[in-house]
């Protein structure tokens, strides 16, 4: 054991080093961009440099006359082809080569095929188009931009939720603070870059593209495609980072498969990490008012939470993160409204924890603010606002240990060492601010099919149309099936990310881990049955123990009163060689076509707050510790804690890892990630990674990720809480906090950087 | 990618010769043959079609050993203009005599550009401002002429010294403040010969051509930088700014020297980085330090000076009080130093 492979504690797996680790540091895994495609032509974007009018005139003839330019996609060319639809598996309704609209800035209008990359980008580069311009509304403040209330606008966010009557309330509290937070626009920039390679052969399409939602994409771009989805494959084995970018389809992967056909071979569209900004979702910027209103005593009474989003013009795309925060505590009352703002954007879409994120940040630095207010240290206020039914419906939490984690983090932070007094802590020359918040993410699973085979000689093999996008849920499924089946992790393949395999959901809301590992238990718990129902049988080789309880181990099947019998022996018996079994999973209290969604690429989620008995969770609390230089105040993140309960931690390695990388990632949100829009013209202009900073390894030091153990055999078969989105939630508050401790300046506009506190 | 033809010369003289022949009288930005040397610029700037020329003349097999040397005598340290960042930075007598300009190199990109970039196309690279780097916004550094949209667009990046009303792009490098600092000579070999340019004259404040960004014909290649150095030049440091702790742009940053007697200033020699449209020598704070003991309050009065003169635009108006500061608290610590 190491710090990065903790050891287990109580219902946790062990840290078994992940399955593919050693494919993917030699360079061997394959990414869809990697494979090799024989004969393939390569196709690069032009995209619009306008974010609102028509395109009046599309000049090709230069790139046309390049040497080595094939063809040319653009407006008009997709005759026979549906535009995009806006949903789960659409990114967007805007189908940017079904008419001459310019809806965004970089909007794709036109394709160039080559034979080679570098005579595709030279087309691109010699495409212009004359457009009628029109003044895009940019943001929230834009002459021009729309404004309606989100409920009811996407079957993701049906209504605001309220309970009590909070104006009565906060009216009469004692302590109240009313305050408006931000967060700015974020793109995902996942290293892997966006891209599509579109292949036919005859009626069949096969599709390499990373995707985390392979089986929902392949009925989505049949459906565009006006083809059977039968003869539509989406294959996408490696996935070089997501965190939700690669969940929804966009409209780039038709219009490569309409180019591939039109050139008869094989076309492969690698995105630029410019063009991707505009091409693929993103995260909006967002607004919050948040009042709170408590008793002198620290319980509170009354909290309001409105969040402003912004998305665009034709799409609803909202997060709504009200759900969350409005269960947080044991408020009292509570009144929420979510608004969207539309304006001429791309469409946004998910991105890691996509409603937690902004508004548990603005929850979290209110809650700060409000424990300042009160005099009261913030985890103490924290506690006597622990509830023990959510407040909306008076739903029990089907288990909640958020003041478990919050003692195991203060502890090991040393919070107890924190002066309260701002600004009296100091290092030299620097500033030291301690600060603390809560993370939380709603546990959901989705149905899930999986194809389990175990052979004679102990050789398993998983089968499941899931996604390995960095979380490990290919190590997790292989152990899972180990653990069932009674043999070494080693014996297990797991193949995944095609959709030609067993459906599974789309990877995004954290539920992957719950949903495959509930469907790759059920088709094991199957697989033993045959095999126990044999071994047991007159004929079996454990003929006459009657009903003992039997189990697998070492690759036997043993009863519990210590007799064994070899797998090898119990096939023998049966006479085959191999046991397959086909399982679908569906959460409690699916509805009769889950299944059918599942085929359709629609899965459906339970848990979170969808529950009829109880509201599913998972919770967390992180600590920061930060350093600002008392005169040029650069920040630092000298160390970070995070206690984090999840249910069953199926592998103690991958789960910290998660978490860690969730942390990080928080810190990235508190103090650099920015997508900067040039406010005159709806346009980005920090499209690369040389100013849309992300925290480096010089950035980070110490992060502590203490598992807290959980059992909660309510979320889910496998009794797992997904954990992939929880750790960056809250990591900006606490950041939030931890620098108004040390500087008495509260920043409730992100990112928080020398620009603040400079002044 | 524009197709262009790649030259591999394997001497100066060559070199010159070829880009002599190819050279149209224009800026060295705007013209149709460019040297190249690390690339890590340059090679940048070709993908995303900023930079457009039709040839290449790569640098990297001259075969003249100057070139790649760092020599030390009398007083000089003559980098060759191969010479790549990290090596320089590495060298222990460069870190001994004038810790500057190895913090600088330090501080400077990522280990793995700084294994590739040379020194003497480090001093030259040309400025990451957002709206210069992408061709569809009007920029009058890339297309003479068409405007600029960072004016009064997104500057928080942006110069506040040594702007015009045609550029307000910073000039990013860090390894030239030291330089200018310690006043470096370049020298310099085009076709009319060599020739030593101070390099307080090498780069162009914008003006009204701000596409004239050296004092270099286009036929002019660096093939050495010469540092003078003595005892007090050992009293330095290079105390750099911004928004990450690694692998970023300086928001700010100061080259300080000081001779000092005591506590007080004999000669100061202080250059700004992260603020100004080329590398800036801040004389005036330099003068207002002479003679004066080096307190909190000489310091301050010292970085007033420096940035007397300074515009800022919406979005920068923090560098004012963080060039002040960074500059402040190089002096002060290098003051402190124990040399």
């Amino acid at each position: 054991m190491n710090q990065a492979a903790p050891a287990p504690k109580e219902n946790m797996g062990n840290p078994i080093p992940r399955v593919d680790a050693g494919l993917k540091v030699t360079g061997q895994a394959g990414y869809p961009a990697d494979l090799a495609v024989a004969n393939v032509a390569y196709g690069v974007l032009a995209t619009s440099n306008i974010a609102k009018g028509r395109i009046s005139a599309l000049r090709l003839d230069k790139a046309r006359a390049m040497p080595g330019v094939l063809d040319i996609v653009s407006v008009g060319d997709m005759d026979g082809v549906d535009k995009p639809k806006f949903g789960n598996t659409g990114a967007s309704s805007i189908g940017p080569l079904h008419d001459r609209t310019i809806f965004h800035d970089g909007q794709i209008i036109a394709l160039v095929v080559a034979e080679t990359f570098e005579a595709a980008e030279e087309g691109a580069m010699q495409i212009s188009a004359d457009y009628t311009q029109e003044t895009p509304s940019a943001s929230f403040d834009s002459a021009g931009a729309e404004m309606e209330p989100a409920a009811g606008k996407s079957p993701l966010f049906k209504e605001d939720v309220n309970a009590g009557d909070f104006e009565a309330a906060y009216s009469t509290a004692a302590v109240k603070i009313d305050q408006t937070y931000s967060t700015p626009t974020q793109h995902h920039n996942p290293i892997e870059l966006f891209s599509t390679t579109a292949m036919w052969q005859g009626d069949k399409l096969t599709i390499y593209e990373p995707s985390q939602n392979v089986t929902g994409w392949k009925i989505e771009l049949a459906r565009q495609l006006n083809i059977d989805p039968v003869n539509v494959r989406i294959v996408s084995p490696y996935i070089g980072g997501a965190f939700g970018s690669k969940g929804p389809m966009t409209a780039r992967t038709a219009i490569v498969a309409v180019a591939a056909r039109r050139v008869r071979r094989p076309v492969r569209c690698v995105v630029s990490r410019m063009q991707a900004f505009n091409t693929q979702t993103y995260r909006a910027e967002t607004r919050h008012r948040i009042r709170i209103g408590a008793g002198k005593d620290g319980r509170i009474t009354a909290f309001a939470h409105e969040g402003w989003e912004v998305t665009s013009r034709p799409d609803p795309y909202v997060v709504g993160g009200t759900s969350a925060t409005g269960r947080m505590y044991d408020y009292g009352s509570v009144l929420t409204r979510v608004s969207l703002v539309h304006a001429d954007r791309n469409t946004p879409g998910y991105m890691r924890s996509p409603p937690e994120t902004p508004y548990v940040y603005a929850l979290e630095n209110a809650m700060d603010e409000m424990a300042v207010a009160l005099g009261m240290d913030p985890v103490q206020f924290r506690r006597i606002n622990e509830p023990q039914k959510e407040p909306i419906g008076g739903k029990p939490f089907s288990s909640r240990s958020l003041i478990n984690c919050y003692d195991q983090a203060a502890e090991a932070f040393g919070w107890s060492t924190r002066d309260p007094a701002v600004g009296s802590m100091r290092d030299g020359d620097w500033l030291v601010g301690m600060g603390c918040a809560t993370a939380i993410y709603p546990t959901a699973a989705a149905p899930c099919a999986a194809r389990v085979r175990l052979t004679a000689d102990g050789q398993v093999r998983v089968q499941c149309g899931s996604h390995e996008i960095g979380t490990g849920v290919r190590t997790v499924a292989a152990q899972m099936a180990a653990e069932r089946l009674g043999v070494d992790i080693d014996k297990v393949a797991v193949e995944m990310g095609d959709s030609a395999l067993p459906p599974a959901p789309v990877s995004g809301g954290s539920i992957s881990t719950a949903s495959v590992c509930s469907a790759v238990l059920k088709a094991c718990e199957a697989v033993r049955e045959k095999l126990f129902v044999a071994a047991a049988g007159n004929d079996g080789p454990l003929a006459g123990s009657g009903n003992a309880k039997l189990d697998m181990t070492n690759e036997k099947v043993v009863t519990e009163t210590g007799k064994s019998a070899k797998l090898a022996d119990v096939f023998k018996a049966m006479q085959i060689g191999a046991i397959e079994e086909y399982a679908e999973f569906a959460p409690n209290g699916s509805s009769p076509e889950a299944l059918k969604k599942l085929y359709a690429g629609q899965a459906e989620f339970h848990g979170g707050d969808q529950d009829k008995d109880s509201v599913k969770y998972a919770f967390g609390a992180e600590f920061v510790e930060v350093r600002i230089n008392s005169y040029t105040r650069e920040i630092r993140v000298p160390r970070m804690v995070g206690a984090f309960a999840a249910g069953r931690i199926m592998n103690t390695r991958t789960a910290r890892s998660q978490l860690m990388g969730g942390m990080i990632w928080g810190i990235g949100q508190a103090l650099h990630e920015a997508t900067e829009i040039d406010q005159r013209h709806a346009r980005y202009v920090n499209r690369d990674l040389q100013d849309y900073l992300v925290p480096v390894n010089a950035d980070i030091k110490a992060v502590d990720v203490i598992l807290v153990p959980e059992v909660d055999h309510e979320v889910n078969p496998a009794g797992v809480k997904g954990l992939g989105e929880l750790g960056n939630v809250g990591t900006a508050a606490a950041v939030a906090s931890a620098v108004y401790h040390a500087t008495g300046r509260r920043i409730r506009d992100l990112p928080i950087r020398i620009d603040d506190l400079i002044t | 990618m524009r197709p262009f033809v790649f030259e591999r010369p394997t001497n100066i003289s060559a070199a010159v010769a070829l880009v002599s022949s190819f050279a149209d009288g224009r800026a060295p930005t705007q013209a149709d043959v460019q040297f190249i040397a690390g690339g890590t610029n340059l090679a940048d700037y070709m993908k995303l079609g900023v930079a457009r020329p039709r040839r290449l003349v790569d640098l990297n097999d001259l075969s003249e050993p100057a070139l790649r040397q760092i020599r030390i005598s009398d007083g000089t340290i003559r980098f060759g203009a191969l010479v790549r960042m990290g090596e320089a930075a590495d060298r222990g007598d460069v870190k001994r005599h004038c810790p500057l300009l190895a913090e600088s190199l330090k501080f400077a990109a990522s280990a793995q550009i700084r294994n590739m970039a040379s020194l003497a196309g480090n001093v030259l690279q040309r400025t990451r401002c957002e709206y210069f780097r992408e061709t569809s916004w009007p920029c009058n550094k890339r297309v003479p002429g068409s405007g600029c949209a960072a004016m009064e667009g997104l500057n928080r990046q942006h110069a506040v010294l040594g702007t015009s009303d045609a550029c307000i792009a910073t000039y990013h490098g860090d390894f030239a403040q030291a330089l200018i600092a310690l006043d470096a000579v370049v020298d310099v070999e085009g076709r009319h010969g060599t020739r030593q340019i101070r390099f307080a004259k090498l780069h162009q404040l914008p003006g009204d051509t701000p596409d004239v960004e050296t004092d270099l014909a286009a036929d002019e290649v660096i093939t050495a930088i010469n540092v003078p150095f003595s005892e007090w030049s050992r009293r330095s440091r290079y105390l750099k700014i911004r928004d990450r702790e690694s692998y970023a742009f300086a928001l700010a940053s100061a080259a300080v020297a000081l001779d000092m007697d005591g506590d007080t200033v004999r000669q100061a020699r202080i250059a700004l980085g992260g603020v100004a449209t080329v590398p800036w020598r801040a004389r005036l704070a330099e003068e207002a330090l002479v003679g004066k003991r080096l307190d909190q309050s000489a310091a301050e009065t010292a970085a007033d000076a420096a940035f007397a003169e300074a515009k800022p635009r919406r979005h920068n108006e923090f560098k004012v009080p963080l060039g002040k500061r960074t500059l402040v608290r190089a002096l002060i610590e290098t003051r402190d130093m124990k040399v």
